[in-house]
């Protein structure tokens, strides 16, 4: 003969158990919840978006190797980094044309541009871009300082520029333009005065 | 102190370069359309070559895998290979491979030892292949050379090939090496005495794929090429030649041999010092060298190949016109930027030039440093990276000298700055040269009549140069 007490206890026993794995599922789907909106990849806003500035684009020209000053309206973002992206990704949209006057490989991308006080830009470009770019003095040349006059005119205070390559450190872009050291905003805006004839 | 310092670390540095492709197998292919090499792989201890890596050059191929069956049509014949039969069908009859045919990811490997038998049947003519040297002849390509000795002063020794050559160049104390990779250069004789005190002999001999002659010296000797690259001419060099020149230092010159590049066994980048070292008042530099190709000009032609061979022209004009000059890669071999710096700012000459090649643009581009805007102020430290700051008014000089050489002679020319290693680390004057063709043919760049007529204004331009960098050092 069981206790009556003992069977009143076991039953309470199985139906706190029995609550507690009812809470448990419970709890395991909310956090199925949260964990996939965490995960969320898709945009949560389009691209950053601002009313149409005035800007000016150097834009290489292969056929005199010069750099010419453009005048565009193109819309920026407010945030100053933003600014910096938005820009040199104008730019290199207007290389990736077909009707370019100095082509880039296509699929070449502007991953982010980092800028540093006081006064250091980081441009980080994706491999395509280096990987694939016309290997020659000038013609690195060209891109090189159409980047940086680009962004050093429509963002003063950079004094120095920086360039990598998918996040790391390159020796030249495509064999000839060093892209180990820092570049000085003043020699080259220097140069693109230079760059501005052609012989 | 600082020289010792720099000459030590130059030597760790050129010991430390890595020996390239020279221990990788390969064959090398010369036939009447082109020479190239393939690597050879090993398989169970025995050589394996892709065929159609092989046949690809020669003309046009195709392969299919159907299963365990590869079938390879070159031009109009058809072949039959099986994984793991050592018989293939060609034509429709049965050729031996003495070993097992191996299909690899869709790569068909034949055995090496199969190319003799298997080659004349897939592209007809004779095949002469050279096992043990690897090399592998398709019809009557042979170059073969003469080597007379004459016993003036210097001492000449000249050596006649039957087509042009283009030979990598190696020197020691004792010894001029030649290697022949691309030219299918062959010699019955594998030693050459001479009777000559200063060159006594010469020997020749095959391997992984390359021909090479050894000229034995007891004196340091030059080579000079001409005749269109048919002829090289050893030259010992007079004593007098190896001590420091004075501006009026006679040209150190092969005798008879206008329009050669020499090149000499003084010091270079992995030759060991000589007792007495020269002074050199310009380095001149062919940019990249060995698995850096640089730009790809057109075809086959290289950025590497059209800078060494200006180097060497501009070189010779230079020794021409009684200005030592040396040229820092003088065969294909890979330079860092900081290797070409420190040999560079170790060897204290008077400028430094870099060749570079382009196909964009017409004439020549000259180069100065682009350096920061502001002067370093680094107390009596030169940081590495800005090392030509002091340099840079000379450098724009000799840059201006040279473009106004090129004007003269009708040469399109323009002078700017540019971020090119290692002209901000080099310690002395410094410029670069970037030669696109004159006219619409790129194929000029290769053209020894145009390089020498090139390396003559760049050298008269150089040497008017010379009185204001002397001046302002």
């Amino acid at each position: 003969m069981i206790p009556r007490q003992l069977i009143i206890g076991v039953a309470f026993l199985l139906i706190g158990a029995l609550g507690l794995t009812i809470y448990a599922f419970r709890m395991r789907g909310r956090v199925t919840q949260v964990s996939s909106e965490a995960t969320d990849v898709r945009p949560v806003a389009a691209p950053a978006q601002g009313p149409p500035e005035r800007v000016t684009f150097y834009v290489a020209r292969d056929d005199a190797g010069v750099l010419h000053p453009q005048i565009v309206n193109i819309p920026l973002p407010a945030a100053r980094q933003q600014r910096a992206e938005e820009l040199l990704r104008a730019l290199v949209s207007t290389y990736l044309d077909k009707n370019s006057t100095h082509p880039i490989p296509a699929g070449s991308e502007i991953r982010a541009v980092y800028l540093i006080d006081p006064g250091l830009a980081v441009i980080d470009l994706n491999p395509v871009f280096a990987n694939g770019h016309r290997s020659g003095v000038l013609e690195e040349e060209l891109t090189v300082t159409s980047l940086i006059e680009t962004l050093t005119t429509n963002l003063p205070g950079i004094l120095k520029v920086k360039i990598l390559v998918d996040g790391k450190e390159r020796e030249t872009l495509a064999g000839h333009a060093d892209l180990s050291t820092f570049y000085d905003a003043a020699a080259v805006a220097q140069l693109v005065q230079e760059m501005q004839t052609s012989p | 102190m600082p020289i010792l310092a720099g000459s030590l670390t130059l030597i760790v540095l050129l010991a430390a370069l890595p020996a390239g492709s020279a221990d990788e197998k390969h064959i090398s292919i010369y036939a009447p359309s082109a020479s190239y090499s393939v690597p050879v792989a090993d398989h169970d201890g025995r050589e394996y070559i892709g065929l159609l890596e092989l046949l690809e050059p020669l003309g046009n191929v195709s392969a299919k895998t159907d299963g365990p069956r590869w079938k390879l049509r070159f031009r109009d014949t058809d072949a039959e290979f099986i994984q793991g039969r050592d018989r293939a069908k060609v034509r429709g009859k049965e050729a031996a491979l003495f070993r097992p045919f191996i299909l690899e990811n869709g790569r068909g490997l034949v055995p090496v030892a199969a190319l003799s038998s298997l080659l004349p049947k897939l592209a007809g003519g004779p095949v002469t292949f050279n096992e043990p040297s690897r090399r592998l002849f398709i019809g009557n390509v042979a170059t073969r050379f003469t080597a007379d000795l004459s016993h003036t002063n210097p001492t000449r020794l000249i050596l006649n090939f039957s087509a042009p050559v283009n030979p990598t160049i190696a020197t020691e104390p004792g010894r001029l090496r030649m290697t022949f990779r691309r030219e299918p250069v062959v010699s019955s004789a594998p030693t050459m005495r001479f009777d000559d005190p200063i060159i006594p002999s010469a020997s020749y001999s095959e391997g992984n794929g390359a021909a090479e002659l050894d000229i034995n010296s007891t004196a340091p000797i030059m080579a000079s090429f001409s005749n269109g690259n048919k002829t090289i001419t050893i030259t010992a060099i007079a004593q007098a030649a190896q001590a420091t020149p004075s501006p009026a230092a006679p040209p150190v010159q092969a005798p008879g041999n206008a329009g050669a590049p020499p090149v000499s066994n003084l010091p270079a980048p992995g030759a060991a010092p000589i007792p007495t070292p020269r002074h050199y008042v310009i380095v001149v530099d062919a940019s990249h060298g060995g698995d850096d190709h640089g730009v790809s000009l057109a075809g086959t032609l290289l950025e590497k190949d059209v800078a060494l061979g200006i180097a060497r022209r501009l070189r010779q004009e230079l020794e021409n016109r009684g200005v030592s000059a040396l040229v820092i890669r003088d065969s294909d071999t890979n330079l860092t930027a900081d290797q070409r710096a420190i040999f560079t700012n170790t060897s204290r000459p008077l400028l430094y030039v870099a060749i570079h090649a382009a196909s964009d643009g017409h004439g020549v581009r000259l180069y100065t440093s682009l350096l920061p805007a502001g002067a370093p102020n680094n107390g009596p430290f030169t940081s590495w990276d800005i090392a030509q700051f002091p340099f840079i008014a000379s450098s724009q000089s000799a840059a201006a000298a040279v473009a106004a050489e090129l004007r003269r002679k009708q040469i399109p020319n323009r002078t700017l700055r540019t971020p090119l290693r290692p002209l901000n680390n080099v310690a002395t004057a410094a410029i670069a040269l970037e030669v696109a063709p004159i006219g619409t043919n790129i194929g000029d760049l290769a053209s020894p009549p145009f390089q020498q007529s090139l390396a003559a204004i760049l050298a008269d331009g150089i040497v008017s140069a010379r009185a204001r960098l002397e001046a302002s050092r």
